[in-house]
């Protein structure tokens, strides 16, 4: 029994690492730029040798992935991407711009290890913001903000940060995270509404 | 001159002016965390123009995995390095605090110091 017990979870720990595995047999096969046996063949070994001998911890995947909100993300950070350089490139070069920035805090709304790296990676190549630091257990991501001049300028990263990540956990989240992340959406909407129809 | 070329052209030009202003900010910013964001943005959209370029002159499928590879390892690597420069230079004190209209990590580490005595 606890033979059967141990062959369980060898194969669910092989199983949790499929996805690296293939990505890696993928990687090697785009590196030789020919799908042949041997390429696919030595790909599948050194994938399993390379896992092996630099072993990592495991990435905890949500095993979700929306497909319409992955497109989504991505073409947003494309898009962001594009914009966030222009602008560095003209800051760049422009004489009269005197440079004054800020480093924020952000308080994230998950604490996934995964969501906590994408964002990061992610709001590294968008307008303005470079990670200085990480507080992983709060969930804190310190920022350095290019060219916030007033308190506007920093809740507009701020809101900029947060919005990147809501479409991470959008696309990529457990079920949990993403309920959570929309019922904040909704809740903001309606503060919004109602404040709107108070002033009118 | 067909219209792939003129295309080639002009993708290689937005590249080298990318490029240039990444360089141009390096020289010009005042400081470490200034300097990462010359270094890390322009340069991003540089690259993926000229990789754009190598495509439309050469568009086989062994071009096109290398360039999409060269671009991921490019999106992957590129914030993990600004990450551990603008740390470094952080906690090494590189920084122009005078240009800073707020500064929540300080506030911060001093709050933990305090709790921590």
């Amino acid at each position: 029994m606890t033979h059967a017990a141990a062959d369980v979870s060898r194969w669910r720990s092989v199983w949790r690492q499929l996805p690296l595995l293939v990505a890696l047999v993928f990687l090697w096969v785009f590196l030789w730029d020919q799908v042949t046996v041997l390429t696919v063949v030595t790909g599948v070994l050194l994938a399993i040798g390379v896992t092996r001998v630099l072993y990592l911890p495991p990435v905890l995947l949500s095993g979700r992935f929306n497909v319409w909100r992955g497109l989504l993300l991505g073409l947003r950070m494309m898009w962001d991407v594009t914009i966030a350089s222009l602008q560095v490139a003209v800051l760049a070069i422009d004489p009269r711009w005197k440079p004054m920035n800020s480093i924020i805090a952000v308080q994230l709304l998950t604490r996934s290890d995964l969501v906590t790296t994408l964002t990061a990676e992610a709001i590294s190549v968008v307008p303005g913001t470079v990670v200085v630091d990480i507080d992983r257990e709060r969930g804190l991501l310190y920022l350095h903000a290019l060219g916030t001049r007033t308190q506007a300028d920093i809740d507009r990263v701020r809101r900029d940060v947060l919005g990147t990540e809501e479409r991470i956990v959008l696309a990529i989240g457990t079920r949990g995270q993403a309920a959570s992340v929309r019922a904040a959406r909704r809740e903001r909407r309606a503060a919004h509404d109602h404040s709107k129809g108070v002033r009118a | 001159m067909s219209a792939a070329e003129i295309a080639v052209a002009l993708l290689i030009l937005v590249s080298a002016f990318l490029s240039m202003a990444a360089g141009i900010g390096i020289v010009r910013f005042p400081d470490v965390l200034t300097r990462l964001h010359a270094a890390t943005k322009p340069q991003v959209l540089g690259l993926a123009t000229v990789l754009v370029a190598i495509v439309v002159q050469v568009p086989t499928w062994g071009v096109l995995t290398t360039v999409v590879l060269v671009m991921t390892f490019q999106l992957l690597t590129q914030p993990m390095t600004a990450h551990m420069l603008g740390r470094s230079a952080y906690r090494s004190d590189h920084v122009r605090r005078d240009l800073l209209i707020e500064d929540d990590l300080d506030r911060d580490i001093s709050d933990h110091d305090q709790s921590g005595q």
